[in-house]
């Protein structure tokens, strides 16, 4: 049954103990199947019965099903709740996350970026000289988005329940960068910046936690505000991301002494209202 | 290329592994032999450090979790484990593992219900008495609500400790009720002191149950109940096959959408896989010296009380 191949549709019924004590299936490669007695013991981190990176916990069809209903009712009953987004936008991104990686891969620059795996972490930023750059320019806007809302690139969730290596440096990807979408976008941190954002993620990446989030997010508006993202901003949005290339496909790292205007002219991006 | 290529790293990784188990082995004999935890093999000292983690990060979240995991379903387990127990007033408790609080606070309620209705009792024994006869009863009896009877709460765990007294304080306990930190193993009470002693889902996590099965022996008085509730094994085959559906593909799930954390659960259900069953259990308590050792199945086997005594 167990090599039935990664594809079975049904819902797999562990046996209580097997042999080598995993209950858990998942639909990952099987390649970590076979010499599962001691590449097991070299590639298990703490849990999953073949984790492919840290941090990773294999999941079955009906487990990504079931935490992709739950983390989309918490993210809604409860929006502090970051880690219930980053859940839903794992467990529902199987279709979206495969394309953006072949956007990455057929692009000189995302395709540097897929191979050398740059982060964007506090540590890696070096915030003297982004602070030393002029006016305007990338590094500088980006360190004072940071700042003036109070925000960390730290804070980012890694992935969980990717079960794909590549895929899961993709998402990560996606959700390191997402500061910089607002610094872009020139969105603040409240929840009508996060909404526009959302729109403008929505179109670019075609995830569905980000379509769920765009169409959800407005509900806890006021009505004025409302108003304002209904007729100014979300077709702005929706424009920018049709118009712009995959931003994905911009080493940021390598960029932050150019201009914001002359990036988001290079990526299409029209300027915000 | 590939084959040829295998065998050599095979050997390799075998050879790894050999030297891994002997240099687990001699880090065995320093910190404790295998045991496990949930489906990982680890050591003594590992398995204590883990279960004390769990227990730290799912204890603000423990009884939500306990609500959605049993579907409320945990809270008829305990009430029955309370009316198996029929305390009267009086009567010394001790809850091990007893963290949040869950039977001190049913047991409370117990003797304090059954004080009431002994009162009631008395007084209407009592009817023909002169009205200061009467109100000298009731003021004396009003400090004795409880009857003497005394539960002391211990826990290994202080972030468990901790959301019990906040439980107790919320819901208005104070007489009759301690809490103390201590490990099961190597309880911190004198031979021959409690009337009654119970662990409630807790003697799973214990790394050496042996150890405290004998210090559960020990801190009973001649004629005092050992009462264990603990998940158990469910022979039925179909219903095994649902549970085991819903505890490895639905609990893991719930634990990360309530608490955000998978791992903790994953880990509790695979610790009710490798539990000893009903009669093993039943063995073990045997070897600890108590007698008249039974169990009583809670949903076919989904849960179980084993209840033995000190003679």
């Amino acid at each position: 049954r167990s090599l039935r191949g990664s594809r079975a549709p049904r819902a797999p019924v562990p046996d209580p103990p097997l042999p080598a004590g995993r209950a858990c299936l998942s639909h990952a490669e099987p390649r970590a199947r076979h010499g599962r007695g001691q590449e097991e013991e070299e590639q298990e981190q703490e849990e999953g019965c073949y984790s492919l990176y840290p941090g990773h916990i294999p999941t079955s069809p009906l487990q990504k099903a079931l935490l992709a209903a739950g983390s989309a009712a918490m993210s809604l009953y409860d929006p502090y709740r970051h880690d219930m987004v980053a859940v839903l936008g794992e467990t529902t991104g199987c279709l979206a996350l495969p394309n953006l990686r072949d956007k990455m891969k057929h692009h000189p620059e995302g395709y540097r970026i897929l191979q050398e795996r740059p982060r964007i972490r506090l540590s890696t930023l070096d915030t003297a000289r982004l602070r030393a750059l002029p006016d305007g320019s990338l590094g500088r806007e980006y360190l004072r988005f940071l700042e003036d809302n109070k925000v960390s690139p730290d804070t980012r969730m890694p992935p969980k329940f990717v079960d794909d290596e590549e895929l899961a440096y993709v998402i990560q990807r996606y959700r390191e960068v997402h500061d910089l979408m607002h610094t872009l976008l020139g969105m603040p941190t409240n929840m009508l910046g996060e909404v526009v954002v959302k729109w403008f993620e929505a179109i670019q990446t075609g995830l569905p936690m980000c379509v769920l989030g765009a169409a959800f997010g407005p509900v806890r508006l006021s009505a004025r505000k409302l108003q304002v993202l209904a007729t100014e901003l979300v077709p702005w949005a929706i424009r920018s991301g049709r118009n712009a290339s995959c931003v994905l496909n911009i080493y940021y790292e390598q960029r932050w002494e150019q201009p914001v205007e002359s990036l988001r002219e290079e990526i299409g991006i029209f300027p915000p209202p | 290329a590939a084959a040829g290529l295998c065998p050599c790293r095979v050997l390799l990784s075998r050879r790894g592994g050999a030297l891994r188990v002997l240099r687990g082995s001699m880090q065995g004999l320093a910190a404790g032999p295998e045991t496990h935890f949930g489906f990982q093999t680890v050591t003594e000292a590992e398995r204590r450090e883990k279960i004390y983690q769990v227990f730290e990060s799912v204890a603000k979240k423990y009884d939500i979790m306990n609500d959605s995991m049993t579907l409320g379903i945990h809270r008829v387990w305990k009430d029955i484990l309370m009316h198996k127990m029929n305390p009267s007033p009086g009567t010394l408790l001790l809850d091990v593992a007893g963290g949040t609080g869950d039977i001190a606070f049913r047991f409370l309620n117990y003797v304090r219900s059954v004080r009431e209705r002994q009162l009631q009792l008395k007084l209407r024994r009592h009817q023909n008495l002169s009205w200061q006869e009467i109100s000298e009863s009731y003021q004396e009896d009003k400090f004795n609500s409880l009857g003497d009877s005394q539960v002391v709460v211990c826990d290994i765990n202080k972030e468990m400790l901790k959301v019990g007294k906040q439980k107790a304080q919320h819901l208005g306990y104070s007489e009759g009720l301690s809490w103390v930190l201590g490990n099961a193993e190597e309880l911190p009470f004198d031979d021959d002191k409690f009337d009654v002693y119970t662990i409630a889902f807790g003697i799973r996590n214990v790394t050496r149950i042996d150890l405290a099965l004998q210090e559960a022996y020990r801190v009973l008085k001649p004629g005092g109940r050992f009462l264990c509730l603990e998940f158990s094994h469910v022979s039925n085959p179909l219903l095994s096959r649902l549970y085991d559906l819903y505890s490895f593909q639905v609990i893991p799930v719930l634990g990360e959408v309530i608490a955000g954390d998978w791992k903790s659960y994953q880990y509790l259900v695979e610790s009710i896989r490798r539990f000893p069953p009903q009669e093993e259990l039943k063995a073990m308590i045997e070897d600890a010296g108590f007698f008249k050792v039974d169990y009583q199945n809670l949903n076919s086997g989904i849960v179980a009380i084993h209840s033995g005594f000190k003679l």
